[in-house]
């Protein structure tokens, strides 16, 4: 864990305030790779944040929040931070990373998915990767811009969905072999997108996904539990989490995000289906279905049968 | 062709943690301290010896030979810098009197002066160094360096300059995916070892580092043991039959391998250091608690681990020589 202490806010952009954090005192920070998200301990909550600065060598941490009235309280309590208050973080951690092989990279965000997406941009501008980005934000509420204009070499901005879908499928029809595409926005704009993408021949293996705008999942249906190791059998409600659910019931696991991104708090699963909805498992993971995060992911059926 | 001496004894990295040995995904944190019978290792990740020089200067004999022991696939060129700032870092911290790297982010200075280099480069322009940046850095440390691609799941061998490899070619593995490259190590994907050990490194995060022993038994001293230089030195294993006792206590090593595994913190490649040590039996067995586990660990192991392991057909032998080279 990093304390950091916010040195600089940003409150241009109406409903998105950017803090610059930095060591108190001062000092060079953990470089990262583009892409990253800082974990912040939001008061209760623990909530991801992309970093949108230079991830060589950084003295200072970006981070940008959209305000959420309705979401867990995280974004709450980031807009109410001042310069010179002292926030708790983890990581950086590396979850949407370019990658290097590919040929072309083909950045789509929606809203405050631009995050991920600036510090993209600027790796790029350093090793020469050609990049083209379509945003769309809402009018007035568009931030980075001044980002993405100072660092992309192709980027068309919009404000309304239907130039911009229709832009997005014609830029998903014309990318040369070995382009890939990264998506970040609210869920159902990145399934619209994957699902474009999906019909135009895309491999999955091309599409990367970045999950923000999803500051509540799904409160999902209830389920039972049997823990093999001890015996016991209980029901995991709707709105709760089985890491919360095994928590209270005494079953020590491991956890740092609880959004599905850290990979800290995977159980082993002997019987049952799993819906997964967390970011870190592979698809080859999933098919094994032997495991899951059990911070964001529930039973795909009446009960799961775990040894944590 | 150039050879080395044997490393010292109190930092040796002895491998045997137990009468039996068998492939497992032994990885521990980087940096922790190991205590053995006569010393310890692995406080630091690169390590400096009294050998630096004479392996530095050997690594350079080999590269002028042999350019297939060094490449990068074009991808791979942030992943190079990338590892040779981690490798600065590492050395400058290890060894601050002799090795510095200080910079405003844009434009760093590089101090070696054990070795008499000074450079001032630009991150990504290659035209400020005097070398392609993985090949500057792998002249200054004895670690040989791997750089793994990962990606669609997979890990890929995709970059690196290896000079002491020990029976692989590294030419010949560049561009293979992680599990096809160990695909003649025997046991190794049935057991499951190598599927985890995938698996963990395609989750390594930027920043962290982990390491690992491996060992081979190798016949005479030299630190390149690669296939490229098969005719050089697989004769002697043919040799050491007929070589007396004492000839054969100085002709037959344990050749232990550090290797480490580092999340590079900006392109997410992981970089591999591979570290070679040898100890010729002669020297081992003056460590009584390292001759009487090594002779059970030879004895037991498995023909087809012994085989690939390089020992397979003198095995009776050494084990019978370790047996009776105890005591002062």
């Amino acid at each position: 864990m990093i304390d950091l202490e916010v040195v600089a806010v940003d409150d241009r952009i109406p409903g998105i305030r950017s803090l610059t954090l930095a060591r108190p005192g001062g000092g060079p920070l953990p470089p990262f790779v583009p892409g990253s998200h800082l974990v912040v301990e939001c008061g209760p909550a623990h909530n991801a944040y992309s970093l949108t600065g230079d991830g060589a060598g950084p003295l200072t941490y970006s981070v940008s929040v959209l305000s959420r009235p309705d979401g867990s309280g995280g974004s709450r309590w980031i807009h109410e931070r001042r310069v010179g208050d002292v926030v708790a973080a983890h990581g950086p951690r590396s979850a949407f990373a370019p990658v290097l092989s590919a040929t072309r990279h083909l950045l789509v965000a929606a809203g405050i998915g631009i995050t991920p997406m600036v510090s993209h941009l600027r790796s790029a501008r350093r090793w020469h990767r050609q990049v083209e980005l379509l945003y769309v934000h809402r009018r007035g509420r568009g931030a980075h811009l001044d980002d993405v204009e100072a660092l992309a070499e192709s980027a068309s901005i919009f404000t309304d969905r239907e130039s911009f879908t229709a832009a997005v499928d014609d830029a998903l029809g014309r990318q040369p072999l070995g382009t890939h595409l990264y998506l970040c926005g609210p869920t159902a704009f990145m399934a619209e997108v994957t699902a474009r993408a999906t019909a135009w021949g895309w491999p999955s293996s091309r599409v990367h996904v970045e999950h923000f705008g999803t500051d509540a999942f799904d409160p999902g249906e209830p389920f039972d539990v049997h823990l093999t190791s001890t015996g016991q059998t209980f029901t995991v409600d709707s709105g709760v989490s089985l890491l919360e659910a095994l928590l209270a019931h005494g079953v020590d696991v491991p956890n740092l995000c609880r959004r599905g991104v850290c990979g800290e708090c995977r159980v082993e699963v002997t019987g049952g289906e799993v819906s997964h909805r967390d970011l870190f498992l592979g698809e080859r993971d999933r098919a094994a279905g032997d495991s899951m995060m059990c911070c964001v992911s529930r039973a795909a059926g009446a009960l799961l049968e775990l040894t944590p | 062709m150039s050879s080395v001496s044997s490393n010292h004894l109190s930092t040796f990295p002895f491998p045997f943690t137990a009468d039996s040995y068998r492939y497992s995904t032994n990885l521990a944190p980087a940096g922790t301290a190991v205590t053995t019978a006569t010393g310890g290792w692995g406080e630091r990740i690169v390590d400096v010896d009294a050998h630096y020089d004479t392996e530095l200067a050997e690594r350079a004999v080999i590269l002028a030979a042999d350019p297939s022991r060094h490449a990068v696939l074009a991808h791979m060129r942030p992943a190079a810098w990338d590892a040779m700032l981690v490798l600065m870092r590492e050395l400058a911290a290890a060894h601050p009197e002799t090795m510095s790297l200080t910079g405003d982010g844009t434009t760093w200075h590089w101090r070696n002066t054990r070795l008499g280099v000074t450079a001032d480069f630009v991150v990504g322009d290659e035209s400020t160094l005097p070398a392609e940046p993985l090949a500057f850095i792998a002249a200054q440390v004895q670690e040989d360096v791997v750089l793994l691609d990962r990606r669609g799941g997979e890990l890929f061998l995709d970059a690196g300059v290896v000079t002491f490899a020990a029976a692989w070619s590294f030419g010949f593995d560049v561009g293979m995916e992680f599990l096809d490259v160990h695909g003649p190590v025997p046991r190794l994907r049935e057991s499951g070892v190598i599927g985890r050990a995938r698996e963990f490194i395609l989750r390594l995060q930027p920043g962290e580092a982990y390491r690992r022993t491996n060992w081979s038994i190798a016949m005479g001293s030299h630190l390149d043991q690669s296939l490229e230089r098969y005719p050089d030195w697989a004769p002697a294993r043919a040799a050491a039959a007929s070589s007396d006792d004492d000839a054969f206590g100085r002709l037959v090593h344990l050749r232990v391998e550090v290797q480490h595994l580092i999340g590079l913190p900006e392109s997410g490649a992981v970089c591999f250091l591979i570290r070679t040590y040898l100890l010729p039996l002669a020297e081992l067995a003056a460590v009584e608690p390292w001759r009487l586990r090594t002779a059970a660990v030879l004895a037991e192991l498995p023909e087809d681990l012994a085989d690939y392991k390089g020992f397979a057909a003198h095995r009776d032998r050494i084990v019978a020589w370790l047996d009776t080279h105890g005591g002062p």
